[in-house]
């Protein structure tokens, strides 16, 4: 951690990277990949399991209907060909998470293969190319005690939970992604927001990073201009839209001084930290474990039927690159305003503060300037920032009403973000509101015409624009709780003045 | 040629967490090179017309419908295990290694 890293300009004017995203989704099926226990997450440890998913001797695994369905779905979602007949492989490893000492997955043989997923950045569309799509089941969850930290350096014993053993996965994996320069941080976000958000509209997964049911493994390498592919490290433990970004851009950067040094890169997992965005090296590759492959020989074939995959497709729902174009012709927006909105992650937040009632431009409005400001200053994603839409309706339509001005309005969303209750509770709390009682507003006026005579008399003779003096006068003793143009032309017609 | 080497044993070994002294090695290479002999007598018979098998049922598509099922309870489930702990399986510490997937 002591070695200076060099800037990024310089990394990407000197080094190419080439990335590549393996993505693990969780189906949201109501049970198990090949059993009957119920899925929800959370729970009491080793409540939701059976003979089949503790691998007890002579339970067989029979595969769910659903997650065939719902793997189908997403393949076809990403352009993928779906195989007309496929297996299940074991992949023998010696790790307590699996029960069983293997986990049932895929090989050679995925169900759907070679798709593709537009994505937009920086205005381009990149097509990210998928390789493959697999259905496998997720592990247990273990704890690892008598170490100090919990990790499992140091540790003495695990303790397991098999509640989420079983629980359908899929895998998504793309092909090698050369060419992004500079925007290979971007584009892996890109490319994890699009598909999160198209897993989203199939209903398929909650798809939430940060409980788990949609995970990151990040590729990443770096190579001189016009040579070979440079050696990849596998980035884990990615868990936000954020950390897939800063895991590629940090892991450029130390891989350039390892090579910038003379160094070479070893091929290597490597772990993600999240408070400080950089990477420790895990297992070496060199020394991976063989997972000895073979077909499952307790699930049979998968022939999807043809004319059932056919009925999937034409029954998939419109997908959010159509949606969101869709939404751009509704508000009216330019490519690039869209793209400030898409870059904001603000897409469906204006959605549905549209949807509950604000204009779009008064949506965009509060979304793209106070929140994304509020979620950019404390590092969190904007659908994380504490105030929802229906919130951020509320509050515009106390403006509309005229009971906020927009300095106002600003300091009542400061207060939601920060738990302070609904806009209208704040507004109430915190003593905001608009002076509407034009008798206090005119006595105020009163009270600044008195006290200003010299500034009167030149508003009287004709220099209206010395007004701006009187309206601040009035404007600080109500405590800046009037709205300035009110205020302006009550001035003048005090005055008997025309505006 | 035998078909299976006494280094590749070793590496079964080590896979599966088996201590295996050198001269159950030896023992091991020779008793499961007759095994795999004996099973190499199907490629003898098999013929291009004949595809490789990896279930002996010709059926496909044998799904369940996603419908929840009893579980187990905690002390059934835990009843087999060596040990427990917190209502959880307690293993010996594992070092060096990942998670699948």
């Amino acid at each position: 951690m002591t070695t200076t890293l060099p800037a990024y300009d310089e990394v990407v004017a000197r080094y190419e990277p080439v990335i590549g995203l393996e993505t693990h989704v969780e189906l949201g099926t109501n049970t198990k990949m090949f059993c009957g226990c119920p899925t929800d997450f959370g729970g009491e440890p080793n409540t939701r399991v059976c003979p089949v998913c503790l691998g007890l001797p002579g339970a067989l695994p029979v595969a769910n209907k659903a997650a065939i369905e719902a793997i189908i779905r997403i393949g076809l979602a990403l352009n993928c060909s779906i195989a007309e007949w496929c297996r299940f492989a074991r992949k023998n490893y010696f790790y307590p998470d699996m029960p069983k000492n293997f986990q049932i997955s895929q090989y050679d043989e995925p169900i759907c293969v070679d798709g593709y997923l537009d994505v937009e950045v920086g205005g381009e569309t990149v097509r990210i190319e998928i390789e493959r799509v697999h259905l496998e089941e997720d592990t247990g969850k273990t704890l690892h005690v008598g170490g100090a930290t919990g990790r499992i350096h140091g540790a003495t014993e695990s303790l397991v939970d098999y509640n989420r053993a079983g629980i359908p996965l899929v895998e998504i994996v793309t092909k090698p992604i050369p060419g992004t320069g500079a925007l290979a941080p971007d584009v892996a976000r890109a490319y994890v927001t699009e598909l999160r958000d198209v897993i989203r509209t199939l209903g398929v997964s909650d798809v939430r990073m940060e409980e788990g049911s949609l995970r990151c493994d990040v590729n990443t390498s770096l190579n001189l201009p016009g040579q070979e592919w440079g050696t990849r490290t596998e980035t884990k433990n990615v868990n936000s839209l954020r950390s897939v970004e800063r895991a590629v851009r940090s892991e450029m950067l130390r891989q350039a001084s390892v090579l910038d040094a003379g160094g070479r890169i070893t091929q290597e997992t490597r772990h993600f930290h999240e408070e400080t965005g950089d990477t420790t090296p895990g297992r070496s590759k060199e020394t991976a474990t063989d997972y000895r492959y073979f077909p499952e020989p307790d699930l049979v074939p998968i022939a999807p039927d043809p004319a059932w995959v056919a009925e999937l497709k034409a029954a998939l729902p419109e997908l959010p690159r159509v949606h969101r174009r869709r939404l751009q012709q509704q508000w009216g927006l330019s490519d690039l305003d869209m793209q400030s909105v898409l870059n904001a992650g603000a897409v469906e937040l204006i959605e549905a503060t549209v949807a509950a009632g604000t204009t779009p431009a008064a949506a965009r409005k509060w979304w793209l300037g106070e929140l994304s400001r509020r979620a950019n200053e404390s590092g969190v994603e904007l659908a994380d920032i504490g105030a929802t839409p229906a919130q951020v309706a509320e509050l515009q339509g106390l403006v509309d009403a005229g009971k906020l001005n927009d300095k106002m309005a600003r300091a009542v969303l400061e207060g939601v973000v920060d738990g302070e209750g609904s806009p209208t509770e704040i507004m109430t709390n915190r003593g905001l509101e608009v002076v509407s009682d034009t008798g206090a507003l005119t006595a105020a006026v009163d009270e600044a015409i008195a006290a200003n005579p010299d500034i009167a008399d030149k508003i009287r003779s004709g220099k209206v624009a010395a007004a701006g003096a009187l309206v601040g006068a009035v404007m600080k003793t109500t405590r800046g709780q009037a709205d300035a143009k009110t205020v302006r032309e009550l001035v003048l017609e005090r005055l008997g003045v025309q505006g | 040629m035998a078909a299976i080497s006494r280094e590749e044993v070793a590496h079964l070994a080590r896979l599966s967490r088996l201590a295996v002294t050198e001269e159950e090695l030896d023992t091991f290479a020779g008793q499961l090179d007759v095994i795999l002999q004996a099973v190499a007598q199907v490629g003898e018979v098999a013929a291009a017309d004949i595809p490789p098998t990896s279930h002996s049922v010709p059926l496909t598509n044998i799904f369940r419908e996603d419908v929840v099922t009893p579980c187990l309870t905690p002390q059934e489930a835990l009843s087999g295990a060596p040990d427990a702990e917190d209502q959880r399986f307690r293993v010996p510490r594992i070092l060096s290694e990942d998670v699948a997937s």
